[in-house]
């Protein structure tokens, strides 16, 4: 809503209020003003002049030298290159000195030798929003009212010596979509008078007919029309205009003009249909029948359903109720007869219609949020007095009403102890009556009660806590002091859950990781470029709506947006990128939800390029699996999550020879590996490593956990080496398992400290070496049970797995 | 006698001082005092000296042994500690050369600053709940006093996945399932802080997708003071200075009533700059008295208990706090941008 400060003037006393304070004070009030703007836009010393006289320009074709009367001794020599400019004119003329919108500054000059002193201006050239402008006005000079008077400055033709305020409404106060509204508002808010215009039905001898019919009494339940005859269409007066445009609204024609001012001084929207259009003068309100099609005013044919109310002459549709008037029934030039129609249409309705149809209007967002009922008819007879005034009409009918429904006149009570409790301030009893005095609140006080009539204009306000944030609001917020609460306390935590994802989020930050955020809606085909198993048979769940192919369904895996991130960075020359992330999949087998769908939380990472620069004394660092498994493995153990295993695999979009499974207790939680070849080149990185574990698994299993100390050993270790030649494809985790099996309380850690391939070993076998630490936690250990236990690891070794003893 | 004894000590200096590392001083403590050293030959000529001179020659023998000892030990002593020397010498680095990097990445400023709001409010006795980000309309919506027609459905035009299934439009939600789940049981004193979603284009201010951190005390004798006072003291800690706030009246259909909360702006302590448009002020966090209609929704009794919520974005702090000038940054993970908070 765009409020002008000097029409606001004209209804509630703004005396010794700048414009800026008076946004202070609707702000503090909860009427945020978001922009004040000054209108005049720095124009100075453009005046009102006339122009008396005018000859070509004997050098340039389209210049012409026109003699202008500004009210001094002698006329003003000004060459002009617009096509529209005219003698006997009234323009504005930028003199010796003249300032205009941008610090332009205007002095005498010669054009094309001719000398000339000043400028005429165009509506564009003195700051005037271009786009509201109506298109005669959009080009050549700016031409003047005949009224205006010569050397006047032209700030006050236009209306420019303003302010506009443009308010930001939260939903409920709809009843500051006009000025009456903001007027009763500022009042209360500075307690000042309020002065509105007060408009009688016009009297009338006028027969002409008139038949209101409501067929849709929950979307429309109250109607008002009169006919105006005699009309003569032209342009509005120029305040008028002035008005329009500092409201935002482009003047169009004095009828379209009053209704539209009518709607920002009253808050009511009003609409003309062209009397001769409308069958025997009849009106019928009623829901469109399926299928059932208009021709709005735009030129638009518009499909109509069973929810849309329509205005309907009792033969046709003429309009669209609220929204927008039918092209059949439209105001022309040659229009002299016309119905307005005051109403009320029901909110729901309306909205539903202006979203359907992607019609809003000024019109349609008053309707959306309820128009005061109280206003329908003050609104009607202002129009038909203005449109009187300003465009001959004369009522030729009286004011018609249809109404169902009765009053809806609230009464609130509140009580002052409530009040107190409610706000935690000592507000005395005399305050909050002034309060309601201010507000224009009728009410009558009880005992410790003030029972409270609301205005229609004010439907935000129906139950007890509505008038203590009235009383508030007048009050001041500012004046609410800080207490803390008192009373029984709780310790403040977090929940183990989140106490663990801090620890992953630390541990993988300090080793080098970077954390990203990415968003929860992708694409399909994002994510069905790499496999995750566990979100397999998963359908991603989609939007009704999406607002792009790119955001359209729930993300069941981290790893492509990863890759997305990763190659992003790349592009922008980074060595390489080591990410992780720590958020939610979105997994659901319906076909379509019923019921909410698992959020589960994920962990992702990913690392590809250096992860260390070259240095001078160190070659640069690049990642390999067991990098990325060492990071995972340091993530396990600093949670104290044990018997995690992994087993390869092979899924699409991973390196078949370079990928595992994850599994904590012989259960998949997750993958490991390389990227594909194919997937790493899709998007230009090198080698890149990634994983996603789940996280709930790793949180039950170390929730609540609290390590026990153990007595540091008594006794001596005993470290034998044991080398062995096996065959390639034996997973060294087996030959471990068997040793640890085996080895039992005996042994007490197994290091692989080689492993190598070659001819010196033989085709297809690798030999791997480990050391064992053999130790016994009551006594020392004699050679003898060594070597026993020692041999048995060896025996079955070689029975499980063919291993050969290398001397 | 005497004269080879002397001519030994002589020898034996000259020797000693001539001698310039260890090794050479192991050899002459040898060639001198060992078994088989000139010393010792000496001494073993001992028996043909006459007995009353024994003791004289016996006195001096002792007296020159030991002297060759001190000397060895000396020249031992300089030696060991000229060596040492050199090799400290030798070992000198340049201090000023880069250091060889640990690797650090760095934690996301919104999950800093979601953490940071964590530990002001854990501080002050709430507990931290979460909540799914797919939502019912009911929670999201119907039972925060946002029936199906309300107008203030348009402020948050949602992304639906079925009429009645949505991606939670603010984390709000959450203190309607934390009522239920207490069952009327008080104090209720909770942040929820989560991930919520707008149809919203991406642009400097907007995000589709952002961060909420909501907030409900609810029990008996709640008042609006109280929530100022909880409020500020967090926008204190939050921005770690002592700072001025202020509420405005504003409208929120599940609170009444409805505040919204700012503080002297941050950069130019409240004499206005381009940061806060001149007003000296930013608004940081919107808040209220919990709706008796959301109270009574969730099986609270609406005239015994009151209570207040709030809601504050994570992802706007983020950009105040650390002078970002555009939320997009958040949601790229360029990493040029995510190293500059590795401190955080
Ligand atoms: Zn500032």
């Amino acid at each position: 809503m765009l409020v002008s400060y000097r029409w606001l003037q004209k209804y509630v006393d703004l005396k010794e209020t700048t414009p800026a304070q008076l946004a202070e004070a609707l702000t503090r009030g909860g009427i945020e003003v978001d922009v004040i703007e000054n209108r005049d836009g720095g124009v100075e010393k453009v005046i009102v002049g006339e122009v008396v006289g005018m000859e070509p320009h004997p050098d340039a074709d389209k210049l012409r030298v026109c003699s202008v009367d500004v009210g001094t001794d002698e006329l003003l020599q000004i060459v002009c290159g617009a096509a529209n400019v005219a003698p006997g004119q009234k323009v504005p003329v930028a003199i010796h000195g003249a300032k205009l919108p941008g610090g332009i500054k205007i002095k005498k000059s010669k054009l094309r030798g001719v000398p000339s002193q000043g400028m005429i201006c165009s509506a564009k050239e003195l700051g005037l929003p271009e786009k509201l402008l109506p298109k005669e006005q959009q080009e050549g000079i700016l031409v003047l009212p005949d009224e205006a008077g010569i050397g006047t400055d032209v700030k006050e033709i236009l209306g420019l010596n303003d302010h506009v305020l443009e308010l930001d409404l939260t939903p409920n106060r709809s009843d500051c979509l006009s000025m009456t509204g903001v007027a009763y508002e500022v009042a209360a808010l500075l307690d000042r008078e309020v002065s509105l215009p007060q408009s009688k039905e016009a009297a009338t001898k006028g027969e002409k007919p008139l038949e209101l019919v409501l067929d849709a009494e929950d979307d429309c339940p109250f109607y008002a029309a009169q006919v105006v005859e005699g009309l003569q269409v032209a342009p509005s007066p120029q305040w008028m205009q002035n008005i329009l445009l500092a409201s935002g609204i482009r003047p169009i024609n004095n009828i379209v003009d009053i209704t539209n001012y009518v709607m920002l001084e009253m808050g009511q929207p009003l609409h003309a249909f062209d009397y001769d259009q409308v069958t025997d003068g009849e009106i019928v309100v009623r829901r469109a029948h399926p299928g059932e099609q208009v021709v709005t005013l735009d030129g638009v044919t518009r499909a109509c359903d069973a929810e849309t109310l329509l205005i309907t002459d009792g033969t046709q549709p003429i309009g669209i109720a609220g929204v927008m008037g039918g092209a059949n029934s439209e105001v022309k030039e040659t229009t002299t007869t016309l119905l307005l129609e005051s109403a009320y249409f029901a909110p729901p309705s309306i909205r539903k219609a202006a979203r359907k149809l992607g019609l809003r209007s000024e019109a349609s967002s008053r309707f959306e949020k309820g128009v005061d009922p109280e206003r329908i008819i003050p609104a009607l007879n202002r129009a038909v007095e203005l449109l009187g005034e300003y465009a001959l009409g004369k009522p030729a009918s009286n004011v018609k009403t249809q109404s169902l429904g009765g009053s809806n006149e609230v009464t609130v009570t509140l009580r002052h102890e409530r009040l107190i409790g409610v706000l935690g301030v000592q507000i005395p009893e005399e305050a909050v009556q002034d309060i309601f005095r201010r507000l224009r609140f009728p009410m009558e006080k009880g005992d410790g009660v003030y029972h409270v009539q609301v205005p229609s204009r004010r439907p935000d306000i129906s139950i007890e806590v509505d008038l203590i944030e009235e009383v508030a609001r007048l009050y001041g917020y500012h004046r609410i002091p800080t207490t803390l609460p008192w009373g029984q306390q709780s310790p403040g935590v977090l929940t183990e859950e989140q106490r663990i994802r801090r620890i992953i989020r630390r541990t993988l930050q300090e080793v080098g990781l970077f954390e990203v955020l990415n968003y929860s809606l992708t694409s399909p085909a994002r994510l069905s470029e790499v496999e995750f198993p566990l979100a397999t048979g998963y359908r991603p769940i989609r939007l009704t709506m999406p607002m792009s192919d790119e955001r359209k369904v729930l993300r069941t895996c981290l790893i492509p947006q990863l890759i997305e991130t990763a190659e992003y960075n790349v592009h922008r020359r980074e060595a390489g990128a080591q990410l992780f992330e720590l958020g939610k999949i979105y997994l659901s087998d319906e076909k379509k939800l019923t019921q909410l769908p698992e959020e589960r939380w994920e962990l992702a990472g990913l690392i590809t390029g250096e992860t260390l620069a070259k240095h001078w004394d160190q070659e640069a660092q690049s990642p390999d699996f067991f990098s990325v498994k060492g990071i995972l493995e340091h993530l396990f153990l600093r949670l104290g999550v044990k018997d995690v295993s992994m087993r390869s695999a092979r899924y699409k979009g991973w390196h078949p020879g370079r990928t595992a499974e994850i599994l904590l207790d012989g259960t998949p939680i997750g993958l490991l590996g390389q990227l594909h070849p194919q997937v790493e080149e899709a998007h230009d990185l090198g080698e890149t490593y990634a994983f996603q574990v789940a996280v709930a698994p790793i949180i039950t299993k170390v929730e609540g956990v609290i390590p026990t100390a153990r007595p540091l050993p008594r006794y001596p270790a005993v470290t034998r080496d044991l080398a062995l030649v096996v065959d390639q494809e034996v997973p060294v985790a087996q030959l471990e398992a068997t040793i640890r099996e085996i080895g039992a309380d005996l042994v007490e850690s197994v290091t692989l400290f080689d492993m190598f391939t070659g001819a010196q070993i033989g085709e297809g076998k690798k030999n791997i070496a480990y050391a064992l630490n053999y130790r016994a936690e009551e006594r020392t250990l004699t050679d003898d049970e060594v070597n026993l236990r020692h041999d048995e690891i060896v025996a079955q070794l070689s029975t499980r797995f063919d291993a050969k003893l290398r001397q | 006698m005497r004269e080879r004894l002397e001519a030994l000590r002589k020898e034996a200096e000259v020797a000693i001082q001539a001698a310039d590392d260890l090794e050479q001083l192991r050899d002459l403590r040898v060639q001198y005092l060992g078994k088989k050293g000139e010393l010792t030959a000496v001494l073993r000529g001992m028996k043909d000296v006459s007995a009353e001179d024994r003791p004289v020659i016996g006195g001096l023998a002792n007296e020159i042994r030991s002297q060759i000892e001190n000397l060895l030990a000396e020249k031992e002593t300089a030696e060991r500690e000229a060596a040492l020397e050199k090799r400290l010498a030798a070992e000198a680095i340049d201090v000023t050369l880069a250091a060889r990097p640990q690797p650090l990445g760095g934690m996301h400023p919104i999950t800093a600053v979601v953490e940071q709001i964590e530990d002001i409010f854990t501080g002050m006795g709430f507990v931290v709940a979460e909540g799914p980000e797919v939502e019912t309309d009911r929670y999201n919506f119907e039972a925060l006093n946002l029936p199906q027609d309300h107008p203030a459905r348009d402020m948050q035009d949602s992304f639906y996945i079925t009429p009645e299934i949505l991606l939670r439009t603010h984390t709000s939600p959450v203190q309607v399932r934390t009522m239920e789940e207490k069952e009327g049981q008080v104090p209720v004193k909770i942040i929820c802080p989560g991930k919520v979603y707008r149809r919203d284009d991406d642009d400097a201010t907007h995000s589709h997708q952002f961060y909420q951190v909501e907030g409900l005390v609810v029990d008996r004798g709640i008042a609006m003071s109280e929530l100022h006072g909880i409020l500020a003291a967090f926008a204190e800690k939050m921005f770690g200075m002592a700072l001025e706030t202020r509420l405005r009246p504003s409208y929120f259909p599940f609170t009444e009533p409805s505040v919204e909360m700012d503080i002297s702006c941050i950069k130019c302590s409240g004499k206005g700059c381009r940061m806060c448009k001149q007003t000296g002020w930013i608004e940081i966090l919107g808040a209220g008295m919990v709706h008796p209609r959301v109270l009574e929704g969730a099986g609270y009794d609406s005239e015994r208990y009151t209570g207040f919520a709030f809601g504050m974005g994570p992802d706007r702090i983020a950009l105040l706090k650390y002078g970002i000038d555009d939320i997009r940054h958040l949601y790229t993970n360029d990493l040029k941008f995510l190293r500059q908070f590795q401190s955080v």
